[in-house]
């Protein structure tokens, strides 16, 4: 497989979230703005290839006994990095995404390619894959996130961070505040995974 | 004691971690096709989240004592995974038919984030050794009432005849969502008004009140 390869299927064919389901918490919690969506997006994606990287890097020399605790020290030690980085650079960023950046410890898709594929592959394959989930994740996040922020709210990419106030595309009366609202982050999920399990199935019955 | 049954009552129905604040929600999707099953996997989180909440107050006093809290993160989560093997080592020579009970979701709750979450939440709260664990254990009772309820609902789903595109995934989600909706409602609640009233609560000035209603 290239590398090109590689990064589309994380991107495309094996979405971390709408085809693999995984990583579910932060994909509802931070979906509420693009901004957030893309900032935890982004932060799981810095994550994601450190610990790919280093996890090829040492394939051929954590035991395989306890290759699961070590996994999550790689893990815990990038995480620790990006918090950090992020409090110091953009701490409003920081504090609105709360306990999710330590939470992606636990985010399934990070150990889980850890386990399936960079315990298996190069550095280089290992770099790629990190790169397209961790993309794939990002762009499935704010994808939500796109909707819910306008559909709740009525603008889009509302920064204050960067002193951006966004674009208003209708009055905020006229927004349903319930999308921005937790039930919203359920209901929007649920939609969008439905809609693309009927355009698969169309596709599947045509061929 | 006001506060301890407002930080009860809260955990449970306010910030329900299920479905207000989205921790925990691979075993809330996962674990939920019965009934039975849901109580078991309540139970277990219940009981590991009680005692994590305990030692990770601990944990985090050793770490400030030398001066390391960078390690927060890495410490929690090792400590927690180290706890789950130890409470199921314990469980399965004290109490077989517990763990006949607990022993399969057991080691499914070490990548709960529900667990590494209620630990950051009581550091950041300073909630003391007692509160942190008060707020463990309720927290994990609003998630065994999310995930119980859900699972009925989910019990009566199983023969409901639902569109081909929507099974799986997107109808749990989409029921997940409307209970959340119902959850909501709880967040108009003012815990603290409504047991300072109990608290307060006089038989004579509410007699009064009464021959007063009605005279």
């Amino acid at each position: 497989m290239s590398f090109f390869k590689i990064f589309k299927n994380g991107i495309v064919d094996e979405n971390p979230t709408f085809r693999l389901v995984l990583g579910m918490c932060p994909t509802l919690a931070l979906s509420v703005a693009v901004f957030n969506g893309i900032g935890m997006g982004l932060a799981a994606t810095a994550v994601l290839i450190g610990s790919n990287i280093l996890v090829s890097m040492l394939r051929k020399i954590i035991p395989d006994e306890v290759r699961i605790p070590c996994y999550v020290v790689v893990i815990a030690a990038f995480v620790t990095i990006v918090d950090k980085l992020m409090a110091a650079y953009v701490p409003g960023l920081h504090q609105v995404l709360g306990i999710y950046i330590p939470l992606i410890v636990v985010n399934c898709i990070i150990l889980a390619r850890a386990e399936a594929f960079a315990s298996k592959q190069t550095v280089g394959r290992s770099f790629a894959d990190g790169l397209g989930m961790g993309l794939g994740f990002t762009l499935a996040l704010s994808g939500l996130a796109a909707i819910r922020e306008i559909l709740g709210t009525g603008t889009l990419l509302v920064a204050k961070d960067f002193g951006f106030e966004g674009f208003r595309l209708f009055a905020k009366e006229n927004a349903a505040l319930i999308m921005a609202l937790p039930p919203g982050a359920f209901i929007t999920l649920g939609l969008v995974l439905g809609g693309l399990n009927w355009l698969n199935q169309r596709k599947e019955a045509k061929q | 004691m006001i506060e301890v049954l407002v930080l009860i009552f809260g955990a449970i129905l306010v910030n329900n971690f299920v479905l207000v604040r989205f921790l925990g929600i691979c075993p809330f999707l996962g674990v939920s096709r019965q009934v039975d099953t849901a109580l078991g996997m309540g139970f277990a989180v219940t009981f590991v989240m009680g005692i994590a909440s305990g030692i990770t107050y601990g944990v985090q006093k050793v770490l400030e004592y030398y001066h390391v809290e960078v390690l927060q993160t890495l410490v929690f989560i090792l400590v927690i995974a180290v706890l789950v093997q130890f409470v199921e080592i314990v469980i399965k020579k004290v109490s077989p038919p517990l763990y006949q009970a607990l022993g399969i979701y057991l080691p499914l709750i070490t990548t709960n984030c529900a667990v590494l979450g209620v630990a950051l939440l009581n550091y950041n709260s300073n909630y003391n050794f007692i509160l942190s664990v008060i707020h463990g254990i309720a927290a994990a009772l609003g998630f065994t009432l999310g995930i119980v309820l859900f699972a009925g609902i989910r019990e009566r789903m199983a023969s409901a005849p639902i569109p081909k595109a929507l099974q799986g995934f997107p109808i749990a989600l989409l029921t997940a969502g409307l209970m959340s909706i119902a959850f909501l409602g709880f967040s108009g609640l003012n815990l603290t008004g409504f047991f300072e009233y109990f608290a307060k609560f006089d038989w004579n000035t509410y007699q009064a009140y009464l021959v007063n209603l009605f005279n």
